[in-house]
């Protein structure tokens, strides 16, 4: 399963990309994701305060992936 | 709901006399402004210039969630809220809430909750620059 992954502030700087398409067969979760990119990018290692949210709206780690979500990685936000 | 509401995430200067004029109405008896501003020192470093970024898309459709569910808690009769991103100085505006209401005390209640709740939901994100190096604000726990 091809998912398009975007990426956004200090998780944009340190994956080094805005967006990337992973395959993520096996990964049926957020929380599993969440693991994925841990072990992927070990300078991600603040990421469980990190949100994600899929097709533009936040989700929970047990959040279900489908094929054609868009995950956003979301670091600590810090607008205003 | 559609006019009552101004949503605005822009890499264009900020102006709060639209801020002002897209909330007053005939009925309002106050409108109060929140205008957040760059601030030169943080922690005790100076600060030289800020980097705003979006998930823009989903940075408005969390606002507009905001400015709903504001709606629903206060009695009041307009909102803008507008917020800047790119490149910002010194001294410039990077967000602007503006309310009106009948009675004063909805239009600072509903302003204070919509920028705190802004600080926590909508995917915006700041760097500030230093002499030294860069920090993304509230990266790090």
């Amino acid at each position: 399963m091809k998912i398009r992954i975007l990426f956004f502030g200090i998780a944009k700087d340190i994956v080094g990309h805005n967006n990337i398409i992973f395959d993520l067969d096996g990964i049926k979760t957020i929380g599993q994701f969440q693991v994925f990119l841990k072990e992927k990018y070990v300078d991600l290692k603040d990421i469980n305060s990190f949100a994600f949210a899929v097709n533009e709206v936040y989700v929970t780690s047990d959040h279900q992936i489908k094929a054609d979500d868009i995950i956003a990685v979301i670091p600590p936000v810090s607008g205003g | 709901m559609k006019n009552k509401i101004s949503i605005k995430i822009t890499t264009e200067r900020l102006n709060m006399q639209v801020c002002y004029d897209l909330v007053n109405d005939d009925s309002s008896g106050g409108i109060a402004l929140f205008v957040g501003t760059v601030r030169n020192i943080t922690e005790g470093k100076t600060v030289n210039r800020l980097d705003f970024s979006s998930h823009e898309s989903m940075a408005e459709k969390e606002i507009k969630k905001i400015a709903l569910q504001t709606f629903k808690k206060y009695d009041i009769i307009k909102i803008a809220i507008h917020h800047a991103l790119g490149e910002l100085q010194i001294g410039d505006i990077p967000v602007i809430i503006a309310v009106s209401s009948a009675h004063r005390a909805a239009a600072f209640d509903a302003c204070q909750y919509t920028i705190d709740t802004l600080k926590q939901t909508v995917p915006i994100w700041k760097k500030e620059h230093f002499d030294d190096g860069e920090v993304w604000v509230n990266a790090h726990p």
